[in-house]
């Protein structure tokens, strides 16, 4: 079990481009692959992740860890995901410290943008589902359609800092069902 | 010997002071890392700070952990590196574990499962703002358009694995380049190039 969130993480820490919520569709996909958790369960997860300082990613890890085996799961997951990062950095300064301006890494990273892209829409699309976002009509599912959307609002247009709107989200979900 | 490793523990607690600031994302590090370590401590100089920007943008892994492990590298190498990391981890790897307890504790508490109900929804509209946020750049023509439309249709339809898809969006990236090359198109790599200035600078826009 330890061994497997160790190499489970490393993987994800080694191709964690974008970071911060870039990351959690990697994160769902593993920890619902290993049956450690639903996707509704890793929801909870990021909302407490999210609350913390610290990297959404690395955070979310740790809390994945923690809640499948205890302490030394947490420590495990955090390695796991904090130990590439060590590693390329390591690299990227001692071998090629200039070695984003080449015109191959630019090519690589036009194809790697867009593609992340495509795999955050798909997340949004897959915790929107099983959170009960998009769904059939009921008020409940109506309720959580509206903070979404106002929570879209106030960081697009507005520019609320994320841990301000997840917090006046769940001051909403007190009030609507509390 | 003595005065580096009296050098490599102040990095240690120097970043150990830093790590709780990193709320809502790394960006939120930058002018804490000017104020101390290019002011304070003089351990970098102030024109340092777009390298290591640049880096820990471009390589994978978080935006607070890339800058923290390369800052230490720079001022005392490999030992440096890792006591910046496991500084700067250190604070919020405690209070995430102290968080996560006191919402187990809770659990069951219909006051406590509202709250995370719209917290959930909250999350969803987090992950749209990030895919809103990255597309702003990523997607700037037609290939870009397609190729994120693809890959969240791809993943909808077939549950591939993400880890082997952001493998072949690099592998996508190089033949998409020298596709467009060997037909003779104008290859625009980046937003930026295709003269479409950025509205607003890094440090502002992006708070994950």
């Amino acid at each position: 079990m330890l061994w497997d969130l160790f190499c489970t993480f490393l993987r994800i820490g080694f191709v964690s481009f974008g970071g911060g919520y870039a990351m959690i569709p990697i994160i769902d996909f593993e920890v619902t692959r290993h049956g450690w958790m639903t996707t509704k369960e890793f929801t909870e997860i990021i909302a407490v992740a999210g609350m913390s300082p610290g990297p959404i990613a690395t955070n979310s890890a740790i809390i994945v860890g923690y809640k499948t085996a205890g302490m030394n799961g947490a420590v495990i997951s955090a390695l796991g995901m904090t130990l590439p990062t060590l590693f390329i950095i390591l690299l990227v300064s001692s071998v090629f410290f200039r070695y984003h301006q080449t015109k191959l890494v630019k090519s690589a990273f036009y194809g790697l943008r867009p593609i992340i892209t495509g795999l955050i829409i798909y997340a949004a699309i897959r915790f929107a589902l099983s959170n009960h976002v998009i769904g059939s009509f009921s008020w409940h599912t109506l309720g959580l359609l509206s903070i979404c959307g106002l929570s879209l609002l106030a960081l697009i247009k507005y520019r609320i800092h994320p841990i301000a709107v997840i917090l006046v989200s769940g001051l909403a979900g007190v009030v609507l069902w509390g | 010997m003595n005065k580096k490793w009296n050098l490599i523990l102040q990095i240690f607690f120097v970043f150990l002071k830093i790590g709780p600031i990193t709320f809502g994302g790394g960006y939120a590090m930058i002018p804490v890392i000017e104020r101390e370590i290019v002011i304070k401590k003089r351990w970098i100089r102030p024109q340092d700070v777009a390298d290591v920007l640049v880096i820990a943008q471009s390589v994978p892994g978080a935006i607070a952990l890339n800058s923290a492990t390369f800052i230490g590298y720079t001022i005392a190498g490999v030992q440096g590196a890792v006591a910046a990391l496991i500084g700067v981890l250190l604070p919020t790897f405690l209070i995430v574990i102290g968080l996560s307890l006191l919402f187990l504790y809770l659990h069951g508490n219909p006051i406590v499962d509202a709250a995370l109900q719209g917290m959930s929804a909250a999350i969803v509209a987090l992950i749209i703002f990030a895919a809103y946020k990255i597309g702003r750049t990523a997607v700037f023509d037609k290939t870009t358009f397609i190729t994120a439309f693809a890959t969240a249709a791809v993943l909808f339809f077939l549950n591939l694995n993400p880890v082997l898809v952001i493998c072949l969006g690099i592998a996508t990236g190089i033949i998409q380049i020298k596709v467009k090359e060997l037909l003779g198109m104008t290859v625009l790599l980046e937003k930026n190039e295709a003269g479409q200035v950025q509205k607003e600078p890094v440090g502002k826009s992006v708070n994950q």
